[in-house]
């Protein structure tokens, strides 16, 4: 069993809800990255998602787009992300997973990538840019090496969702509603419908992103699923305290892991 | 058989899932009116009631003397209304818009001439249109930034990136991705995920299918050479489309050097390139070794593209077209020479092509026909060349 199905696992077993963060790698440099991995998995994360940055980030609003500029300007590489991770390894047995696009991943080479996610300890990527119909380009690299390619749909996905969905791995990444990462004070999506549809097809946990900028939201959106992931809200705090981010980060995740675990319901089927 | 959407390893649908549905209801609707004749006769009612086609093909006769080789036409696409090859793409896909019942239209631009067309379009269909530009675009193309205004659109500016073409394409997908229902996305070459390669390409063709009853009526024959510029490739897959399966018929692209593609400032994504997936797309792309994109550079905003569309990036590999990189330098003396050759003020996009239409003419034979795609015309850039040149302009008050 992989570290995702295991956490998830874990997760129903006690009846709690997945909290997810987002933090750019190298922003504002890999050393501070590196801090915080461990410090958001110490105060309540579940999973912690690593974001590889990218030149044109197209599925991402100001705040990540950013985060992606520092990162490259402070020189973040993927081969200098990988030794991270693998140092990270030393410490933790938390999932942890990249989210790139597959640009990334292509021009590093899909085999030598996905060698390395096995090598060091990267159990799952999720690559924005790569939808289902495109999943050949990394899938058979992927399962050779046992990482999990994260399934994605969203609002708009209507009959889509149960081709994605039914095959899903790990966990399914909900997109919260149209357009690009970064904080939202209000949806418009209809949650019931968008979540019933999932939940009747998907046979693995589901966790919702895109817009999640506080503990009450988290909450809410989680009462819908099995998790939450928040990206941007987590990026803007390291945007202002740059490498003296730690502390209030770790404070806002253990505020975030609070509004999750009071959300109403429990883990699927349980 | 050749998935849709793929030329050769290039092309697919590289986007969101978010957008998923967004291009396969595109690609559907497209399937549909592509075939429907009431659609295709209002398309060729634009064509000639309002883009004033077809477009002249022009005999240069002193630009054929002084060069002294093969026979030269223009193919006048600079005399379309709004002054480029823009144009017929873009009274396509707004029928396309209003048939899906799309109310709003958004585009990309780099030169502003697809913005300009965008705008145009959308002002005689009565739709609301925001254009996306490079802010680094907007200061070398100010008149065609007030042309747009003009006609009613909203120019949003591009801070990101390097603010000029890629970035703007980066704004416009964000923005689609965000009001997917309601908007159509416009995009102005033959690139981004399928279908838009190829209905791009199909509303373009028409170029190359009047290159080719045009020069039958004249000459009788099949044109030996065609050069047209690169930049995303709509006005090159145009004009080479029609003539694909001729195998007597060479095919160049012209792509911008900038300042010379052994130098970091430049954007001859096929001669420097190297396959990758972007902007919705694989293709050939100027990137690192970490598949960042590189900042590209060229005088001409048009060609200022760090990919090339997917069609293009086949042609190239399969060697059925050639691309050759003109640099700056070499473009603004074409840009003057075809001025004063031929009383035509060529786009600096188009220069590329007049650019290397001269190195390639002197070597083919006086019976041989070569075909130069004037793409657009000059106006927007003589301020610009006058810069470069060192004259002073006089702003008026």
């Amino acid at each position: 069993m992989n570290r995702i199905d295991r956490k998830f696992a874990a997760l129903k077993e006690q009846g709690e809800k997945a909290l997810i963060p987002f933090v750019t790698a190298g922003d504002p440099d890999l050393e501070t990255t590196e801090k915080l991995v461990p410090a958001m998995l110490g105060a309540g994360a579940d999973l912690v998602e690593i974001g590889v940055p990218f030149s044109d980030p197209v599925a991402e609003g100001p705040v990540i787009q950013k985060a992606s500029r520092r990162a490259l300007d402070s020189g973040t590489t993927l081969v200098k992300i990988f030794g991270m991770v693998r140092r990270l390894r030393e410490k933790t047995d938390e999932p942890l997973l990249l989210m790139m696009y597959l640009n990334s991943i292509f021009r590093f080479g899909t085999e030598r990538f996905c060698s390395l996610c096995e090598e060091t300890g990267v159990d799952g990527v999720i690559v924005p840019d790569m939808p289902y119909e495109e999943r050949g380009e990394i899938q058979g690299a992927a399962d050779r090496h046992g990482v999990v390619p994260i399934r994605m749909v969203a609002p708009t996905s209507h009959e889509r969702i149960q081709m994605i969905a039914s095959s899903a791995k790990g966990f399914l990444y909900c997109v919260s509603s149209t357009g690009v990462t970064g904080m939202r004070s209000r949806f418009t999506t209809d949650f019931s419908g968008f979540f019933g549809a999932v939940r009747k097809y998907a046979k693995v946990p589901c966790a919702v992103g895109f817009g999640i900028s506080n503990p009450e939201q988290a909450g809410k959106m989680a009462a819908y699923c099995d998790g939450a992931i928040v990206g941007s809200a987590i990026v803007k705090i390291v945007e202002r305290e740059g490498r003296n981010a730690v502390p209030a980060v770790a404070s806002f995740v253990r505020s975030l892991k609070a509004g999750v675990t009071g959300a109403p319901g429990s883990a699927p089927n349980g | 058989m050749q998935k849709a959407g793929r030329y050769g390893e290039f092309g697919g649908q590289y986007v969101p899932e978010t957008l998923m549905n967004a291009v396969h209801e595109l690609e559907t609707a497209y399937e549909k009116y592509s075939r429907d004749p009431e659609f295709r006769a209002e398309l060729r009612r634009l064509y000639r009631g309002y883009a004033n086609r077809p477009s002249m093909l022009y005999y240069a006769k002193r630009m054929t003397e002084d060069l002294g080789g093969a026979k030269i036409y223009l193919k006048r696409e600079d005399l379309n209304h709004t002054g480029a090859h823009k144009i017929n793409n873009v009274l396509g896909q707004i029928l396309l818009a209003q048939r899906m019942g799309k109310k709003r239209i958004i585009a990309e631009t780099g030169a502003g001439q697809h913005g300009v067309a965008a705008a145009t379009a959308a002002a005689v269909f009565g739709m609301e249109c925001e254009i996306f530009m490079g802010v680094k675009d907007m200061e070398r193309q100010s008149l065609n930034v007030y042309r747009m205004k003009l006609l009613g659109a909203k120019v949003t500016g591009v801070e990101s990136g390097t603010g000029t073409l890629k970035d703007a394409v980066n704004e416009a997908m964000r923005d689609w991705a965000s009001n997917v229902e309601s908007t159509y996305y416009l995009i102005g070459s033959t690139m981004g995920p399928h279908p838009y390669p190829m209905i791009v390409r199909d509303f373009q063709k028409v170029i190359g299918q009047e290159i080719r009853s045009q020069l039958e009526e004249r000459e009788g024959r099949l044109p030996d050479c065609i050069v047209a510029c690169v930049g995303g490739g709509s006005n090159a897959m145009g004009a080479f489309y029609e003539f694909i399966p001729e195998k007597s018929v060479r095919l160049v692209g012209a792509e911008a050097a900038g300042k010379g593609v052994d130098t970091a400032l430049h954007a001859a994504t096929i001669t420097k390139g190297s396959t990758g997936i972007f902007h919705g797309m694989k293709s050939l792309f100027l990137q690192n070794d970490e598949g960042q994109i590189m900042p590209v550079y060229s005088i001409s905003a048009g060609l200022d593209y760090p990919g090339i569309g997917p069609e293009h990036a086949q042609l190239a590999k399969t060697g059925r077209a050639q691309y050759v990189p003109v640099t700056d330098e070499e473009a603004v003396r074409a840009f003057e020479y075809l001025s004063r050759m031929e009383g035509i003020i060529p786009a600096i996009e188009s220069a590329h092509a007049v650019a290397a239409a001269m190195r390639i003419a002197p070597e083919m034979r006086r019976d041989q026909i070569l075909v130069i795609n004037i793409s657009g015309r000059g106006d927007k850039d003589v301020a610009s060349i006058a810069k470069y040149r060192g004259v002073k302009l006089n702003e008026p008050d």
